[in-house]
């Protein structure tokens, strides 16, 4: 059997590129973990171990025939279950996914997007000037780091959805509430933020994600701050794993793991009863790929009255809402080859646990359990809360 | 086969439109430019002909914010030739960007002449027809194929009402196009960026931007609501509401 660098070298060099890690590819043993493992691994032609399989036996070629490599996810589950440690998310499926989109090969929904990151810095294609237009009505008034032009503790990065999705913008403002009556120093980009890039990169644009993240470094560099927090954990994970290759390096926490910090000071103002049985759905990018799991918990459990249960997959096992690498924008596309949606798999799982609120800590997750809760049987009750929703309604804030 | 496609910018409809002061023009000052939504498609009929029977393919756009993305872009696709033009494009109409492409393409010996059949912003007419007097070449507007034969163009031209026809066109002649036969395809930014390096953008100057013919705008305003329309106001639920009372009223419902 050849090595895979023999086989396909510039392949193999694009994988390197993607990761450090890349060469672990070598080290596979085709045990099938991360196929069995794959949510959607069922419906793809070539599945991470039968994809290195090809690649050993000198079939690249039929790998950018498929188009099954768009149900990826990229919800980091084959990786964590790969016992030799290939880093197949960010590597192996990052990179096919970026040879199919250099041959063409790309559902038009995907196009889309891409299209507008490209053009307004967000994938809705939103006008980049109404960033910060959520902000309105929220006292203090949020700062804007270009008016206020003074340094600020945390520069909070909001993000695309958090800043323009209607639904997710209530949990958006609540977060503001919430910093608020903590009393952070906080200010944001609005209009010289531009999307953080990860799910682009994930979906094989790595160039447009370097463009993005290049923007996003020059805005940081113009204003003083200690510290970045962010909303969105994909954000996050490119702003902590991703962004310091490329120069760009700064701390950054997710929402959660600030607030967490700051217990002893948030748990005073939990004053409102939340009744209720609550389970919260790990983030992909939060759990799975940046080990964060007991925060968000940590904050919920604070929330007087609130009962926390656990869905059958939890922590590093959680189930994928399917808004990531490129899922976000592929609704249709996987709608048609699998008929079935993710974010309902997830959704039975909350009722199954008996769970009347569904906790989540990412922007992807509030329209995405909420649509699936509309259409799953028995789901009709369940409600879906940002943690920071569920924080405000709390504190009364 | 020597193409020739011309792409203008138009104000982004991304933005909110606002009226100069002067009341009969859009203001410009801080308007996003993007490319005319047919001439992407231009663009992409151009390459799928060169594709299937070689050529050469020349991008053409007038020099506003945003060109040199546009033409990059195109030579990411597979465009041979960039050429921005120079000149205060800001609010120029059709007759005169018309004239100034024409005096351009003159000089290029161009067998098709491909342009966006239509754009938002076009208040005296499209701007392929009035290229096509000034070239005194013949003009096929809505089209949605080309195949070339023999150096015959057949082209598929849509009317309304869902109806096809199938003519040949003498060349050299301006089509304005409908559609391509595929969607405008996505170019990785990877490409465009080595297209940035590898292919150059040739800048000629418009010898003079002439507007005679096209009309005077007497009055430019946002639309205003008739008053016959009733606005219902209020939060979602109470909009529902209210409507459902008025189709009862009405009794649609
Ligand atoms: S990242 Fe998730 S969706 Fe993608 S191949 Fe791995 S397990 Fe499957
Ligand atoms: S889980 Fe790891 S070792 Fe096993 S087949 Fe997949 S890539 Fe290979």
């Amino acid at each position: 059997m050849a090595t895979i660098e023999v086989i396909e070298r510039s392949f193999y060099a694009k994988v390197l590129e993607a990761t450090p890690e890349g060469e672990r590819l070598r080290l596979c043993l085709e045990c099938g973990n991360c196929s069995g493992i794959c949510p959607f691994g069922y419906l793809m032609l070539y599945p991470p171990s039968r994809m290195i399989a090809m690649l050993r036996a000198d079939r690249f070629d039929q790998l950018l025939e498929t188009d099954t490599v768009w149900m990826c996810v990229s919800c980091y589950a084959c990786t964590a279950a790969c016992p030799s440690k290939v880093p197949l998310t960010p590597g192996l499926m990052a990179s096919i996914k970026e040879e199919l989109l250099l041959a063409g090969n790309v559902p038009d929904e995907l196009q889309a997007a891409l299209q507008n990151s490209q053009r307004y810095g967000n994938p809705q294609g939103e006008s980049p000037r109404k960033r910060a237009d959520w902000t309105l009505g929220i006292q203090p008034e949020v700062k804007l780091l270009a008016k206020v032009k003074q340094p600020v503790d945390v520069l909070w990065f909001v993000g695309d959805y958090a800043s323009y999705h209607p639904r997710v913008q209530l949990a958006t403002k609540a977060l503001a509430r919430v910093l608020n009556a903590l009393g952070v120093d906080f200010g944001i980009l609005g209009p010289e933020e531009w999307s953080d890039g990860d799910s682009q990169r994930l979906a094989g644009e790595r160039g447009l994600f370097e463009v993005l993240a290049e923007k996003n470094g020059k805005a940081f560099g113009k204003y003083q701050f200690n510290r970045i927090i962010t909303t969105d954990p994909h954000a996050y994970n490119a702003i902590k794993n991703e962004y310091p290759a490329l120069g760009i390096s700064y701390p950054v926490q997710h929402y959660t793991e600030f607030l967490a910090e700051r217990m002893d000071q948030l748990k005073p103002l939990l004053k409102q009863e939340v009744k209720v049985k609550a389970t919260y759905h790990d983030p992909c990018y939060l759990g799975r790929a940046n080990g964060i799991f007991e925060q968000p918990r940590a904050l919920l459990q604070a929330i007087p009255g609130m009962e926390l249960v656990e869905m059958t997959h939890n922590h590093m096992n959680s189930l994928c809402c399917g808004g990531g690498g490129g899922g976000m924008w592929l609704d249709g596309f996987q709608w048609e080859k699998a008929h079935v949606r993710l974010s309902e798999w997830r959704v039975r799982e909350a009722i199954s646990a008996g769970a009347e609120f569904l906790a989540v800590a990412c922007p992807y997750e509030t329209p995405r359990f909420e649509d699936a809760a509309k259409t799953v049987q028995g789901a009709g009750e369940l409600k879906v809360r940002d943690i920071a929703e569920l924080l405000a309604e709390s504190m009364g804030v | 086969m020597n193409i020739i496609v011309l792409a203008k910018l138009v104000p982004d409809l991304v933005e909110e439109l606002t009226i100069d002061p002067g009341g009969a023009a859009l203001d410009l000052t801080f308007a996003r430019w993007i490319i005319n939504e047919f001439d992407d498609h231009a663009i992409e009929q151009g390459i799928l002909l060169k594709e299937r029977g070689g050529g050469t393919v020349t991008v053409l756009v007038p020099d506003l914010d945003g060109a040199d993305d546009v033409l990059f872009t195109a030579a990411a696709k597979g465009a041979d030739r960039l050429i921005k033009l120079g000149g205060d494009f800001n609010g120029v109409n059709n007759h005169a960007l018309a004239r100034a492409f024409a005096a351009v393409v003159k000089e290029l010996q161009a067998d098709l002449i491909l342009t966006g059949v239509q754009a938002h912003d076009d208040l005296d007419g499209s701007a392929g027809p009035l290229l096509a007097e000034c070239l005194q070449m013949p003009y096929v507007g809505y089209v949605s194929g080309v195949s070339i034969n023999d150096g015959k163009s057949l082209l598929r031209k849509e009317y309304p009402g869902g109806l096809l026809a199938e003519m040949e066109v003498t060349t050299p002649a301006v089509l304005g196009i409908q559609a391509a036969e595929q969607p405008p395809r996505y170019v990785a930014v990877s490409k465009v960026r080595q297209a940035m390096k590898t292919s150059s953008i040739e800048e000629q100057d418009a010898s003079s931007l002439d507007p005679c013919g096209g009309p005077t705008v007497g009055r430019m305003f946002q639309p205003e609501a008739a008053a016959h329309a009733t606005m219902i106001a209020g939060s979602p639920d109470e909009v529902a509401d209210k409507l459902v009372d008025l189709f009862k009223e009405l009794g649609v419902l």
